[in-house]
Order: C-alpha cells, then structure tokens, then sequence
C-alpha cells in the first residue's frame, strides 16, 4: 500500500490522454437522444464478407442508447479517476489498453444487431474483464477471482451461443431488429423451454444472480476504478440488458416471470443480507451490486408478465432502476477506492470522522447514498417509487412487494455504512494518518451525486428522454404513459416511511441484529464459491489422471497409437463407403520404373533388418530419393527437385539428432512378439494407403482447374511454371498461411528443445527402463537438484 | 562424421550451392524451381556447414538470429501482398507486375523471396538448436 498515493509518481500520460475517447463518444451519443426518444430506431451496416450476406450492424433504440450513454459518460469519469488513482502502479499502458478495449466491447454489446455479433462482443468482455481482474497478477487470490469470473461467465456464454443458435433457427433470423420489428413471440416455438433455459444461462451467469453470483464479490480485487466500472454499473448489467432485450421475444410466459421473479428476488434478498454484514466497504458495495442485479431482473420478470396491467410499469420501473443505480454506485465505488488511497485501508471499523479530510468525497458520498436509500428528492426515491408501485400491482403482488421492501429495508442500512461509518464519528488513527487527495478523486462521486439529485428534481426530462424510450424496448407503452412520480399520501408512501425507519433502525442495532444474519449465511452449507474449487479440483484430478494414462513419454507408443488409428478408421471408411478397387489389369510400367520399385524393395529391407540407426536413415533416404525419380519420371520436375532435397535434407538433420544421442540401441530392444505387432501396423498402413490411392486414381481426373491454370499462367500470372504461379500468385494466400505455420513450428521448436534439455538422457532412460515412470516424480526431483 | 573431407568439401560447397539456390529461387517462376525449393536447398548448405563447423561459428556467419530471418521473410511476403492494396485497392496478394530494362519485376518475386527466407530461417533454426550444447543457449541461464 506504500507505493499508492506517490505524489510525485509520474503522471500516466496515455490513461489521461484516453479520457478523450469515452467522453467524445458519450457527446455523440447524447447527440442522438432527440430522436432516439422521438422512437426512431438508428441503424449502421459495416460490410464484412459482402459476398456472404455477413456484415457487422449495429442498431440504437431507447433501451441500448440509455446503456451506451451509462457506458461512455461513467467510462469518462472512470478513466479520469483511473489516471489518478493508478498513478504510480506498474504497466499502465496495458491497463489502458485493456478498460478502453472494454469499454468498446461495452458499446459492441449493446449495440449489436447479429446475435452472434453479441456474443462475440459479451465473450470480449468477459476477457478485458479477466485481464482486468487479473491485474494485480502477482496476487493469488486476484489471479483465481479472474479466472473464476472468466469460466463461470464464460460456461454460461457457450450455453446462451447454444440458445442464439436455437432461437435464430426458430425464429429464421439472426438479427435483432428483425427479431423485434416482426413483433413475434417464440413462446410457442416446439424448443422455447431450451432457448429461454441456455439463454438465461448466459444472463444469469454475467449478471451474478443466485446461486452463481459468488464470482463478482471475488471480483473485487480488481483496481477500484474496475469494480465500479465493469462490475457494478457496466458489464455486469450485461445480463440485465439481455433479458430487457429478449423480453418481446421470450417474454409473455409463465416460465418466463416466475423464473425471473423468484430468482431475482431470491438474489436481492440474500446479496442485501450479505451486504450488510460485510466489514470490507468494496464487499458491502459488491453485494448491494448483486441486489440491484437481483432487483433488475426480478422487475424484467414481472414486465414480461402475461396479460397483465402490470408490465408497463414494472418495466419503466426496472430501466429506472438501471440508471438510478449506475448513478449512485459508480460514485459510491469511486468514494471508496478514495477511501482506500487516502488511508490504505477499506475496513469500516478502523475509519471513521473522514469528512475533516476528505470533504468533497464525504459531500459525493452522501448524495449517492441518499439517491441509493431512495430518498427524495434524489432520483432513487422515484426509482423506488416505481419498484414499489409495480411489484405491488402485479401478480406477485404480496411477494414481489416483501422481497422489494426488505432488501430496500437492508441497503438503507447498507448506505449508511458506507456514508456514515467511515466519515461521520470521531476520527481514528487511519483517519488522522489519511493524506489528502487532489481534485481528480473527489469529481466523479460529486457529479454523479449532483446527477442523481438533478435526475430526481428534473423528472420529466430524465423520463422522456431516456427513461421512457428504453421501457419501451421492454415492454409496449401506452401512448402518452406519464409515470406517475408523485402518489400523494397513500399506503405505498408510509411502506417507504417504514422502509427508511427500519432500515435506520437495523444500522442503528447493527452489531445485535446482524450477527444472526451474519452466522445463517456462514452456515449455509454448500456455497457456489466451493462447487467451485471442487469442480476445479475435480477437473484437474480427472485431467492428471487422463494424462497419466494416456502420455506415457515413450515416443514408440505415440508412433503406434497414431498408426494403428490411421489405419483402422481408414480402413473401416473404405469398407464402409465400398471403395475398395482392384484395378482389373497392370498399368504399363517401363523397365526404369520396375528398377527403381527393386531399389526401394531393396532400402526397405535394410531398413528393417540392420542394426545400425545411421544405415536405417540413409536407407531410407534412398527410398525418398527412388520415390522423387519416379516424379521426375512422371512429368513433375517440380515436385521431384522438392521431394529430392526435402529428403536430402531429413538424412542431414536426422544424422545430426543421432550424432548427439547416446548410444542406447541396447537399452531399448523390443521383444520378438512386440516386433511382429509394429510389423503388422505397418504393412495394414501400406495397404491401406495403396487401396486409398487405388480408388482416388480409379476415377477419372477433374481438369477443369488445370485447364484454368493452364490458360491463365502466362496472361494472369507473368510465369511459364505453372506450379510456381500457383504458389506465389493464385494460391498465395495458401502459401503464406503454410510458411506463417513454418515460422510458428521454428519458434515452437527452438521452446521445446530448450526445455528438453534441461533433462538429462540418464533419467530418460531410467524412465523408458519403468525405474521412475511418474511424470509428477521426476519434476519433483528435478526441482529439487 | 567430422573428417577433414568432408569440412574442406563443405567450405567449397558451401558458397556454391547458396549461389545455386539463388539461382534456383530466380527462375521459379517461369522454369522449374522457386522460393520454397530454392530455400530448401540454401537449408542444405546451411545444415552442411552446421555438420562440420562449431555452431557458434555459424551463427556468426549468418549475423542474425535465424528465426528473426524467418520472421523477416513472413513480413516481407505479406508487404508483398499490401503493395497491390495500396498501389490500386486490389486485393491482398494481387500480383502487381512491372518491365524494367526488359527484366520483368513483380510482387510474387518478392513473395517468393520471402517463402525462402521463411525456409531457410526455420530449417537452420531447427538444425542449429538441436546441434547446440544445452549451456550456451541464453534461455538456461536461469538454472
């Protein structure tokens, strides 16, 4: 923690500088909110592969600009924070790199139109999320949270891909818009049960919600400025966003609100339970964000409610409730990562009277935790207003209304903690050691706090322009639907009383009351945070034990296995597809050709009989040789020059492998019986591959490419050889895919032969002998020398 | 293997054949031969030259690193390729061809140089880490 806050620590230049990207792009999207909230749908089409119909189409309508701009407009403040609070930290310019690579994957998602198109982008964010998470790297706990996040994520993103796959062919398009222009519903579709289960997979498993959500509190090792980014206003709404999305198209189904509605509320409840009893202020935020989450799709349920009055409201209350609570937890993570910086620590029970040091922040705290209990007049009390409302008029009513209400009651008592505790009180030793912090940390949670009041005193603006347009994309509003945000003195209003009073009560008697909480949820007795390590460890046992099976280091039985494959599935298609031909009579073979058949006869044999490795490669290479001439023979002078030095050369490196071998010859000799089997392999080989060139030959030969290339060497290609054209100019595309291979294989070889050598010959041996034959034993070993 | 033969035939062959393969490499396009045969023969030479002489030697004969000269000839093919793309907008790896002096020049010329430098980089980075002793690679400095 030391190393935090160097004031002279040089400012980085390319995290500042990049500020700019985010907040030009927020201008331009905020260009766009006039039409957009007139219900215009904006649409861009990027050619890709013209000639597939494939193009890259990015569409905005209500519900994706309201994300974009929650995307730019906190990715400006976020970047900016960012320059200051990772002042002094090793390898900024990734880390640069990696939030504007996410920030632009963001934008890629919710902008999308091709489904597939969204999940390449929700797959990218998952792995800017990953690297971000992993950014402290040399940190255990930081390296498992980001690997944690990026396979259960990820695990439900293959599952959602199942899903878009499934609904494109249902529905017989894979566009978005389409999907939604055409305003049907698959609910009747024969397989909606399987694409609404993978595609909630894949938002459930993003946006955190019980009994997976255990990653994202993990997640908060991540740099402050990431967790308030991508894990609490932005990529973690992912899932959210989907479902708002999908709510026209897989809504309206019973399936459809009571899955959203139980999990979610289930999700709001237990997060709110946890966040109160946590002690790490980034923990206490973190399980306010699975609330929220919670919150968000428990409303998306109850908006895709069939045949009811309901949905309007529910979903104008959930795309509320997305903007209301980006405002007030981007700040409030920001104030916290102050916090941190300021005093090195995020406990809350070592902080306390912080506002003496950190006034602006503690001013910026205490709106967005004000906005965050709902309070009027900060846009969270309209937000909860019309949580309140809509859970109470719909189906679930009783239900829906006592899961809303009790996590409300605990994240009152949750923003307290976090604007109470650490500023209010006398001031403790970390407090009184605090430095102060420059302008940079105290501006996004003052602006975002300020939004959120303006957000609540200048409703109607906030409501038509971005509120409303997005609900639409949810849900059909009826023409002219004013939210009511005054209810006057009504029963919902005294709920909201009570919801203040009791949770103000519960902070008030937090250390009796919490501790039952607290001890119930340690109780619990399975968690998603250990299926996790068993699964992992499960993975890895059964990985180890595979390997162990199947690598026994002996390159003999590689060799074989790979033959013995090659053969049987050859063989078996041949039978199977009935293509085994005997041509009827002898093709013409002069007296050349039978010499150099009497040579290779001849070099095989001493192949297989002598005992020395250096003859058997040079025999072979005689072989090669042969076969070349029978090319040069045939009319292929080019083939025949090539294979003629490919083989040349093969007797040359492989005389240099076996100079500096040991001469183990004795060592390895193979048993009588194990002879004959390899004996057998080889001649099943030979057949085989003789039968597939029998019944390749059998057919007449397709010219119609060797006519082209024949007529269009000289005009199109500048050259008589019409294999080197082929190369260098036709196929080169192939060509240079085939020498990039090469150039990959060099690098690889030049990594394995530097590792292989740190192995002694000695040990190899020992282990072809069944002395040692446990691979993890001989590492251990070699470790240890 | 090392006989006093062989190193003083390598030392003439050596030269020769490298010559041969740029020979080779040159008529490609229009007579048998070209940049992949041509690479696979200065390999030959390589490789012989390793046979007989210490490594170290031949690495301060070539002066580069192979793999950077195999990696020099990947990016020299696909700049092959961009220079239709800039000089016209056809696409990647159009050959573009040009008459000077009554030789005729084109981009797969260069492409095919670059097939050969991807050869005969890879091909002498095989040979040479096999033949080195495991102490004097940079990489096992860390024991």
């Amino acid at each position: 923690m030391a190393a935090l806050g160097i004031p002279t620590a040089r400012v980085p230049v390319l995290l500042r500088a990049s500020v700019a990207l985010p907040a030009a792009l927020f201008a331009w999207f905020c260009s766009l909110v006039p039409r957009v909230s007139s219900g215009e749908t904006l649409h861009w089409e990027i050619g890709w592969i013209p000639q597939q119909g494939i193009a890259l189409s990015f569409f905005i309508d209500g519900l994706s600009l309201l994300f974009a701009l929650i995307i730019t407009g906190i990715g400006t403040l976020i970047v900016h924070y960012a320059s200051e609070y990772m002042r002094g930290r090793p390898q900024l310019p990734r880390f640069t790199a990696f939030l504007l690579a996410f920030m632009l994957s963001m934008l890629g998602l919710v902008l999308a139109d091709n489904l597939i198109a969204l999940f390449i982008f929700w797959e990218l964010t998952g792995l800017t999320s990953f690297l971000l998470i992993g950014y402290k790297h040399e940190d255990a706990a930081a390296r498992r949270a980001a690997l944690q996040a990026l396979l259960v994520t990820g695990v439900g993103a293959l599952a959602m891909l199942a899903g878009f796959v499934l609904l494109g062919e249902a529905a017989g398009t894979y566009s978005l818009r389409e999907l939604l222009a055409g305003g049907a519903s698959l609910a009747g579709a024969s397989n909606y049960p399987w694409i609404l289960a993978l595609v909630l997979a894949g938002a459930f498993t993003k946006s955190a919600q019980f009994p997976v959500h255990f990653w994202l509190p993990n997640a908060m090792v991540a740099p402050t400025p990431v967790s308030a980014y991508l894990h609490s206003a932005t990529m973690v709404k992912a899932g959210v966003f989907l479902l708002a999305r999908m709510s026209p198209v897989l809504g309206g189904t019973e399936a459809w609100s009571v899955t959203l509605v139980c999990l979610g509320a289930v999700t709001a409840v237990y997060s709110a339970l946890a966040s109160v009893t946590r002690t790490d202020l980034k923990q206490v935020l973190a399980y306010t964000t699975v609330m929220a989450l919670g919150t968000c799709v428990m409303f998306l349920g109850l908006a895709g409610e069939p045949e009811s009055t309901a949905h309007t409201a529910a979903a104008v209350a959930a795309a509320a409730f997305i903007l209301v609570h980006a405002l007030y937890k981007a700040a409030l993570f920001m104030a916290v990562g102050t916090i941190e910086h300021a005093t090195g620590s995020r406990d809350i029970a070592r902080h306390g009277g912080l506002r003496h040091k950190l006034g602006p922040t503690f001013v910026g705290t205490v709106l967005a935790a004000v906005s965050m209990a709902g309070l009027p007049p900060f846009v969270g009390f309209v937000g909860k207003e019309l949580l309140y409302t809509s859970a109470y008029e719909s189906r679930f009513g009783a239900f829906a209304l006592f899961a809303i209400v009790a996590a409300s009651v605990l994240i009152v008592t949750a923003a307290m903690l976090v604007a109470v505790v650490p500023f209010f009180g006398t001031m403790t030793q970390s407090a009184r050691d605090a430095h102060g912090v420059t302008w940079q940390f105290w501006i996004g949670p003052l602006l975002l706090g300020l939004l959120g009041l303006v957000g609540g005193v200048a409703t109607a603006p906030v409501f038509h322009g971005l509120v409303l347009p997005a609900a639409a994309a949810i849900a059909p509003l009826p023409e002219h639907f004013e939210p009511a945000l005054w209810h006057g003195f009504n029963p919902l209003l005294l709920l909201s009383l009570a919801t203040w009073a009791l949770g103000a009560f519960v902070f008030w008697q937090r250390p009796v009351i919490l501790s039952l909480p607290g001890k119930l949820l340690d109780v619990l007795p399975v968690t998603g945070d250990r299926v996790y390590d068993a699964a992992m460890d499960g993975i890895a046992r059964f990985s180890t034990a595979l390997t162990r099976r199947m690598q026994s280091g002996i390159q003999r039985r590689y060799i074989l296995a790979v033959f013995a494959t090659l053969a049987l599935s050859v063989g078996a298609t041949l039978v199977a597809k009935d293509a085994i031909y005997l041509p009827s009579q002898m093709p013409s073979v002069t007296f050349g050709e039978w010499a150099l058949v009497a040579v290779i006869a001849a070099s095989v044999l001493t192949v297989i009989l002598t005992r020395s490795r250096l003859l058997a490669i040079c025999a072979l290479g005689v072989v090669g040789t042969a076969i070349s001439l029978v090319f040069l023979l045939r009319g292929a002078p080019d083939v025949a020059m090539t294979q003629l030095i490919v083989e040349t050369l093969v007797v040359v490196i492989v005389a240099i492998v076996l100079l500096k071998l040991p001469d183990f010859r004795n060592e390895i000799r193979q048993p009588l019986r194990a002879r004959w089997r390899d004996g057998a392999i080889a001649v099943a080989v030979g057949t085989v591959t003789t039968l597939v060139l029998l019944a390749v030959t059998a057919r007449p030969p397709q010219l119609e490419l060797t006519e082209y290339f024949e007529s269009m060497a000289v005009p199109g290609g500048h050259g008589h050889n019409i294999v080197n054209v082929i190369l260098v100019d036709f196929r080169a595309m192939d060509t240079l895919g085939e020498i990039s291979v090469l150039v990959l294989a060099a690098a690889a070889v030049c990594a394995l032969i530097r590792r292989r050598s740190r192995y002694r010959f000695d040990r190899f041996l020992r282990l072809q002998a069944g002395h040692s034959t446990r691979p993890g034993r001989a590492r251990a070993s070699r470790e240890g020398a | 293997m090392n006989t006093l033969i062989l190193r003083e035939t390598t030392r003439v062959l050596f030269t020769l054949i490298l010559v041969f393969s740029v020979a080779t490499l040159l008529r490609g396009h229009d007579a048998p031969g070209g940049g992949f045969v041509g690479g696979l023969i200065a390999s030959i030479a390589c490789s012989l030259y390793v046979f007989v002489a210490d490594p170290k030697d031949v690495r301060r004969l070539v002066r580069t690193d192979p793999l950077k000269t195999a990696a020099a000839g990947l990016a020299l093919a696909i700049v092959s390729g961009l220079i239709g793309i800039l000089s016209g907008g056809h696409p990647f790896l159009s050959g573009q061809w040009a008459e000077i002096g009554g030789v005729k020049l084109g981009t797969p010329l260069l492409f095919d140089f670059g097939v050969y430098l991807v050869v005969v980089g890879a091909v002498l980075t095989f040979v040479l880490e096999i033949k080195e002793p495991a102490s004097v690679r940079p990489a096992d400095s860390d024991k």
